[in-house]
């Protein structure tokens, strides 16, 4: 099942349409707030597809997710308020940073499965979360704010993420390669293999596979890639706060993988889209969103187990039969 | 008619052209003033927020639904006590709702993340709390308005008292933001005596055993506490229960010993010191009719929360009157501000170069109400005069 | 008074890891006995803190208010179990996870929805001052209650659990649930009964802290992540587990915040000590935990055999 079903390639090519005239769209009806709402859609989707990555495919319930997308933050902001504003320094140093946690938090957690696993990351990232809490040189529990944006030159023209038209499309394009990239990697060798390991770890170990290894790296690239939507998100409100690593946050990220369709290319981003858009048309109407968002995830849980993805999947599913 | 057109008829052309281009822009000829009031209205410390609300909205209620002459809007939103969802929703009022002020934000580190926003889009706030020593001084914006009192103000209040009543040996308590260290260095400034013990705890926290052991072992003459809200009552609560109110005087600024205090936690407060900028019973003319309408309208006392609250909408009022309504022109509105031609609640009432208030501050003490409750009487005279702050002299704007 | 200060933040350590322990039993049953990862289970000690203020505001009487905080509760615990929950028992744990956070959302903002964001609960009047333990340590009265409280109900769960009938199906069933089955065990009537204890225990909790804290929405994210901290240490399915992981945990973050404060007060300013303080001391909670998964990472107690 290596070639992308058209119908699929079609409604890609749509999705991607529709995301590249959105600032326009808006721009042109004056609704140019919603830009920031469409911006952090975006960056949670980036977040949610990197855990779908380690989540999904790799079959490992990390429950710390959110440490990597504030650990992404946090190092940005701290650049820019020690007065680094490259953002090609910012990218690079944010990449280090999440993946240098990633290798030794999964080093750590990899020994453990099942629940104890889901325990040891959640552990780690309160670590993160109360690190950050005590460090009152950067905010501590009050948070950074950040004037600064990240700054990137192209040519002689210099890219500043303070536009919200250029935060955006930037974000876009890092969504775009990252579901690229993961489009790709499910076919791929070693994505097969990862899947293997996912249903059966014990049997792709006797089957010569270095089922630890190939874990590590799943979950290192994940963690960087988290990091790098945590970059973009600082960017994006210009304030990060220990919040952003708490466990509750971890726990959207998995509802939003969850929602989207668990194991499939636009599972976290769909997610992402569905439970913002939910969230915030539901705060418009009632004083209480979260009672009703509670009822649609239960809903999801209870009645379509493969996500939104899968409901949209379904039909053709059920013509290969 | 003379074929080149009349002066008038270029005038009428002018007035209708740049009438146009305003009318592009979000703050085109007002026929009303929009105010985006954030404020914790949730949560333990809700109180404050709904003071500052309250007090907020008489102001406009009392004035028929306008200030200085325009029909005010005002959109009322919660924080839930979270910097972010606070700089969310100014981002919403400003860019969405594009209004005239923003205002209300009780918490100094709440504000501090949500006034970028503000300063981006140049529009202005009006602090009905929360005025932090770092915008007194070097992070001055004449976008700023402080109508409430400097952060340190009522801790400068308490430790001068504390020389009065000759304390010799002081327990500083404070939650772990910019407000409390303002707090505990305001107090330190004026204060002579030893100070035996400085605990930062954490900001909301609300069980203070480990905090109250300390200070049993510290033997202070007094502790002075800052704890706004929820975490004020509950740590008098528990001062009382760990039986710590015998021997050591409990010194409080007044947000810690307000009407919002003073009702949960009852007859343990009869007696405790406290200082403010403002009491329910002062007896200028702006004063009792505030206090006597917000009492019809409300069925409560008002904090001080919600004198400042119905300040900044007087204050707000004093600017659209003094400009004829013409908001689009902020120079003159930010001078009418600067003026502060209005009748304080709290009675004599200016801006300093930095846009802090200058004023007095009273020692007040709880005591009968007369119908068997408790309620704040002040001292006549004050105990700090026409006090500004400290932090003036770092501030690069120098009026006019 | 060193002495007299270490002894005071230690009795509030107890204090605090006997509540833990409250909530920390009531989860390592539902996790060991049912394999169910219960977020929610938070939401529980938040609804009978509500349930006992607007009780005790009702009757005017605190044990009257806790008391049928417990009861309905415990209810509410049993009418959840049955109505939802159990159909989860068969989904894997990512579900659980989903389900059960799905919950807390319908839960914070339902109790909102019905009592507001918060309700006043203070401590009976008669309990409001200090006990002289010992000449110059007072210690508040109302904590004493919580810690006899505490103590009897730890002494309460194992005697259920290793004395009655009732307790040697859940051991059974938290060792081997397929024999017990096996062996006739009515298992879903055993699964709401549990389920039933759990809440109770929250609702215990949550009634008790109530005074102390605030009885606000939102109020069991925090512990909710401390008391699957306490099981992971103590052993999942293990109640001797729980109680020993709940005063360790409850022991190393007081006296952990505190002492740290003391000695980082030394060479930091005093605001950066007071914020290193207590982050340190809960990240030493997590450090143990992750050094208790690398050592011996069925924990202190194992229920499984």
């Amino acid at each position: 099942m290596t070639r992308v079903p058209s119908r699929q390639l079609l409604a890609s090519v749509a999705v991607a349409a529709v995301a590249i005239a959105v600032p326009f769209v808006l721009d042109a009806l004056g609704l140019d707030f919603y830009l920031s709402l469409a911006s952090r859609i975006i960056v949670f989707a980036i977040a949610a597809t990197s855990l779908n990555l380690v989540l999904g495919y790799a079959g490992l319930v990390s429950f710390g997710h959110a440490a990597f997308f504030g650990l992404g933050a946090y190092v940005t902001a701290i650049l820019i308020t020690e007065g680094v504003q490259s953002g090609p320094v910012h990218l690079v140093a944010t990449v280090a940073v999440a993946a240098l946690a990633a290798l030794v938090i999964g080093a750590i957690s990899l020994r453990t499965r099942g629940v104890y696993f889901i325990m040891i990351t959640l552990a780690f990232a309160q670590m993160l979360f109360y690190l950050a809490n005590s460090v009152k040189g950067y905010g501590g529990d009050e948070g950074l704010s950040i004037r600064a944006r990240s700054l990137f030159s192209i040519g002689d023209r210099v890219l500043d993420l303070k536009d919200p038209f250029a935060l955006y499309y930037v974000a876009l394009a890092v969504l775009a390669v990252s579901l690229v990239a993961l489009a790709r990697f499910a076919p791929s060798p070693f994505g097969r293999a990862v899947l293997a390991m996912r249903d059966d770890d014990v049997r792709a170990e006797a089957l010569g596979f270095p089922t630890y290894r190939y874990k590590l790296l799943v979950f290192v690239v994940a963690g960087a890639l988290g990091g790098v939507a945590g970059a973009l998100s600082v960017n994006l409100q210009g304030y990060v706060s220990p919040n952003a690593m708490h466990w509750t946050q971890s726990g959207r990220l998995m509802v939003m993988v969850i929602l989207g369709g668990v194991a499939t290319v636009w599972g976290g981003a769909v997610g992402a889209v569905a439970l913002l858009v939910l969230e915030e048309a539901l705060s418009s109407w009632t004083e209480h969103a979260e009672f009703w968002t509670g009822f649609v995830l239960l809903a999801v849980v209870l009645f379509a187990r493969q996500g939104l993805v899968g409901l949209w999947t379904a039909p053709a599913r059920e013509r290969r039969r | 008619m003379p074929t080149r057109p009349s002066l008038s008829a270029v005038a009428a052309a002018l007035v209708a052209a740049s009438a146009l281009s305003l009318a592009a822009a979000p703050a085109a000829a007002h026929d009303k003033v929009k105010i985006g009031l954030v404020s914790t209205l949730s949560g333990p410390s809700s109180a404050l927020g709904i003071d500052i609300r309250d007090g907020f909205l008489l102001a406009v209620k009392l004035n028929g639904g306008k200030l200085g002459g325009l029909p005010a809007e005002v959109i009322v939103s919660d924080d839930q006590f979270k910097p972010d969802v606070a700089k969310q929703l100014f981002e919403k009022n400003i860019k969405r709702d594009k209004v005239d002020f923003m205002t209300g934000v009780v918490f100094s580190n709440i504000m501090l993340a949500a006034l970028p926003e503000a300063y981006d889009s140049k529009t202005i706030y009006i602090s009905a709390n929360a005025a932090p020593s770092s915008i007194a001084g070097k992070d001055c914006n004449p976008l700023f308005f402080a109508v409430s009192w400097p952060n340190d103000a009522y801790h400068e209040a308490a430790g001068q008292f504390a020389n009065q009543k000759e304390l010799k040996s002081v327990y500083l308590v404070a939650p772990n933001y910019q407000a409390g260290k303002d707090s505990l260095a305001g107090f330190k400034r004026t204060y002579k005596g030893q100070v035996v013990g400085e605990n930062y705890t954490k900001l909301g926290q609300l069980d203070y055993a480990a905090e109250l052991a300390e200070i049993r072992a510290a033997k202070p003459q007094a502790v002075y506490i800052f704890l706004p809200g929820g975490m004020g009552i509950n740590f008098i609560k528990q001062y009382v229960a760990a039986g710590l109110g015998k021997d050591t005087t409990l010194l409080l600024p007044g947000f810690s010993a307000d009407q919002d205090v003073i009702n949960p936690v009852g007859p343990a407060m009869a007696g405790l010191f406290n200082t403010a900028h403002w009491s329910p019973d002062f007896t200028n003319a702006a004063n009792q009719k505030f206090v006597a309408e917000f009492e019809k309208e409300y069925k409560r006392v008002p904090t001080l929360y919600a004198s400042q609250g119905y300040d900044a909408a007087q204050l707000i009022a004093a600017a659209v009157r003094d400009t004829k309504g013409k908001l689009e022109d902020q120079a003159a509105v930010l001078k009418a501000l600067r003026a502060a031609k209005f009748d304080s609640v709290r009675g004599p009432f200016k801006f300093n170069t930095n846009q802090y208030p200058i004023q007095n501050y009273y020692v007040r003490t709880v005591g009968s109400d007369g119908k068997g409750g408790l309620i704040n009487k002040s001292f006549n005279e004050p105990i700090l005069k026409n006090h500004g702050d400290a932090y003036v002299q770092s501030c690069p704007m120098k009026g006019g | 008074m060193a002495g007299v200060l270490v002894l005071e933040q230690a009795l509030n350590g107890l204090q605090f890891g006997l509540m833990l322990f409250l909530l920390a039993a009531g989860l390592t049953l539902v996790f060991g006995v049912m394999d169910m990862i219960n977020l929610a289970h938070g939401s529980l000690y938040m609804v009978g803190a509500f349930l006992a203020a607007w009780l005790v505001g009702l009757t005017g009487s605190f044990t009257l208010g806790v008391i049928g905080a417990v009861a309905l509760t415990f209810a509410f615990g049993m009418a959840l179990e049955a109505g939802l929950l159990r159909t989860l028992y068969a989904r894997d744990h990512l579900s659980q996870v989903l389900a059960t956070f799905a919950l807390i959302l319908i839960l914070n903002d339902g109790t909102k929805m019905v009592f507001g964001n918060d309700l006043p609960l203070s401590a009976p009047a008669a309990l409001a001052g200090p006990v002289e333990l010992l000449p110059g340590l007072q210690y508040p009265a109302y904590r004493l209650l919580i810690l006899v409280v505490g103590l009897a109900l730890a002494v309460l769960l194992w005697l259920l659990v290793q004395k009655t009938r009732l307790g040697a199906l859940v051991r059974a069933g938290a060792s081997n649930r397929t024999m017990a089955t096996a062996m006739g065990t009515d298992i879903p009537r055993l699964f709401t009964v549990v389920f039933g204890i759990g809440a109770a225990l929250c609702a215990v909790a949550g009634a008790l802290l109530g005074p102390l804290l605030a009885v606000q929405v939102g109020m069991g994210e925090n512990i909710l992540i401390l008391a699957f901290v306490v099981i992971v240490i103590g052993g999942i399915g293990s109640i001797r587990g729980a109680l020993v992981g709940a005063i360790l945990v409850g022991a190393v973050d007081t006296l952990g915040r505190t002492l740290l404060q003391h000695v980082l007060r030394e060479f930091l300013p005093p605001q950066w000590a007071s914020a290193a303080g207590p982050a340190f001391a809960s990240i030493a909670v997590y450090v143990f935990m992750a050094i208790v998964l690398a050592v011996r990472p069925q924990g202190l107690f194992p229920a499984r055999g």
